[in-house]
């Protein structure tokens, strides 16, 4: 059965890697996504200071964010 | 300052390249220079200092950044008051810089970190990768980095130790719908060599149990850390945003952390823009934390290291910035002025505040502190 759900889920993501994904949302729609406050990283030098605020005061680190993207707006 | 701050910084340092260096894929980011000046104060240290960034691309490909972070401190924390040493300054200097390189849908990008105070030396250099794919609905980065830290001390000349540090990233940021954005983050860190702090001790009950002696704190020389996080940002239809935020945190000290953070991004007319935040963190102990071991050396490894406690902390900042230059003037664009003020309070359920003598060691308040962030900074596109 396992196998089974396996090989189905294989074969899901083969025929997936064939075909090309359609953008659901078209670039002319992306307006207020490319809008300023749309960004998880608005000040980067901001975000950098206040990640080594926490960082130097609390056990966890890593997975700040900041890597953007999102918009596509090229 | 603590060797886990220490070493925090690094990752900071780290975290700080790969905003930096992977802004929006197929997209180098903008033209840009920022001047911030920042304040720390709480539970009796201060720490002040600038922090200069410059983005600027070169030809069509190509972006190269760098920046310049200064921190300068004067502690009186409850660490120094209570085991007896004198306040202290010291100042830590920090130098980055990056490159940035187009090629279709992706972007590679290079770093370099150095970071050096008295008592502490760190190299890092950085390689991350992000690409747009699926009609750029879809961003995949990755980045890994490396560090070699050197820890000295002050108090002896002849102590020097190293630190290993490697960081691995993956990132997804996924156009849910034309007003969402969704953010997936991993990233693993392994740390290895002297991680524990040589100046500082723990404390065990002596005979008979009505006083307490230190003796010097001993952490593992390993640590693997993995953490999670998922946010999303919604554009709400009146133009302002709110955007939330989850995190989950396991090391292989057995530190278990979880972190909420709310936002909400509200522009005004004249080219005015009003933040805020909540924001709420909590953990567990490390398996080798004690803030009182029964007996001297009651353990291989020993750590009264408050930041590897148990504890939590709620925080609120209010943010606002000012488009001084919306329609630009010379060869500027744009250029902002912002300030934002941030309010933290720490309360510590196994960290005890050693200011207070009780009768019977370990029944001493719980120690809490409230600490004020400031941060002034100017930003240009230019």
């Amino acid at each position: 059965m396992c196998l089974r759900t396996c090989c189905l889920l294989l074969l899901t993501l083969s025929l997936m890697g064939c075909s090309s994904i359609e953008p659901w949302v078209k670039p002319y729609e992306r307006a207020h996504l490319a809008d300023p406050i749309m960004n998880f990283d608005r000040d980067p030098v901001s975000g950098a200071y206040v990640t080594h605020v926490y960082q130097a005061r609390e056990a966890a680190r890593g997975a700040e964010g900041g890597h953007g993207g999102g918009c596509g707006c090229n | 300052m603590a060797a886990t701050s220490r070493s925090a910084f690094r990752l900071a340092v780290g975290a700080a390249l790969f905003c930096h260096a992977v802004v929006r894929a197929g997209v180098l980011p903008e033209d840009r220079a920022d001047a911030l000046y920042h304040s720390y104060e709480g539970g009796g240290v201060e720490i002040t200092g600038p922090s200069l960034m410059v983005l600027k691309n070169v030809g069509q490909n190509a972006s190269v950044n760098g920046n310049y972070y200064v921190d300068s401190i004067s502690s009186a924390s409850i660490d120094v008051i209570t085991s007896g040493a004198s306040p202290y300054s010291e100042k830590r200097t920090e130098v980055t810089g990056g490159l940035d390189y187009m090629h279709g849908n992706s972007i590679m990008s290079l770093s370099y970190t150095n970071s050096s105070e008295d008592d502490y030396k760190a190299n890092t250099a950085g390689f991350g990768i992000s690409m747009d794919m699926f009609g750029n609905m879809t961003t995949v980065s990755m980045g890994y980095s490396r560090g070699w830290d050197t820890v000295l001390n002050n108090l002896d000349s002849s102590f020097s130790q190293d630190v290993d540090r490697q960081n691995y990233k993956l990132g997804l940021t996924q156009v849910i719908t034309k007003d969402m954005l969704l953010e997936l983050d991993y990233e693993g860190i392994t740390d290895e060599g002297f991680l524990n702090n040589p100046y500082r001790s723990v404390r065990y009950l002596d005979p008979g149990g009505t006083s307490y002696s230190y003796q010097a704190e001993v952490y593992p020389n390993t640590r693997t850390s993995s953490a999670v996080a998922i946010r999303s940002l919604y554009y709400l239809p009146y133009r302002a945003a709110v955007s939330g935020e989850y995190r989950f945190f396991t090391d292989t000290w057995g530190i278990d952390a979880h972190t909420v953070k709310l936002a909400y991004a509200h522009p005004l007319k004249g080219g005015w823009l009003l933040e805020g935040n909540y924001r709420y963190y909590t953990q567990n102990s490390a398996d080798f934390y004690n803030d009182l071991f029964p007996y001297k050396d009651a353990q291989n490894f020993l750590a009264r290291d408050k930041e590897l406690s148990t504890f939590s902390s709620n925080s609120i900042e209010v943010k606002v910035s000012y488009d001084f230059l919306e329609n630009g003037w010379h060869s500027i664009d744009r250029g902002t002025v912002t300030l934002a003020w941030d309010h933290i309070l720490f309360d510590y359920d196994d960290f005890r505040d050693l200011r207070f003598v009780a009768p019977i060691p370990g029944e001493e308040p719980l120690y809490s502190l409230s600490a004020d962030v400031v941060q002034l900074f100017v930003s240009v596109w230019f």
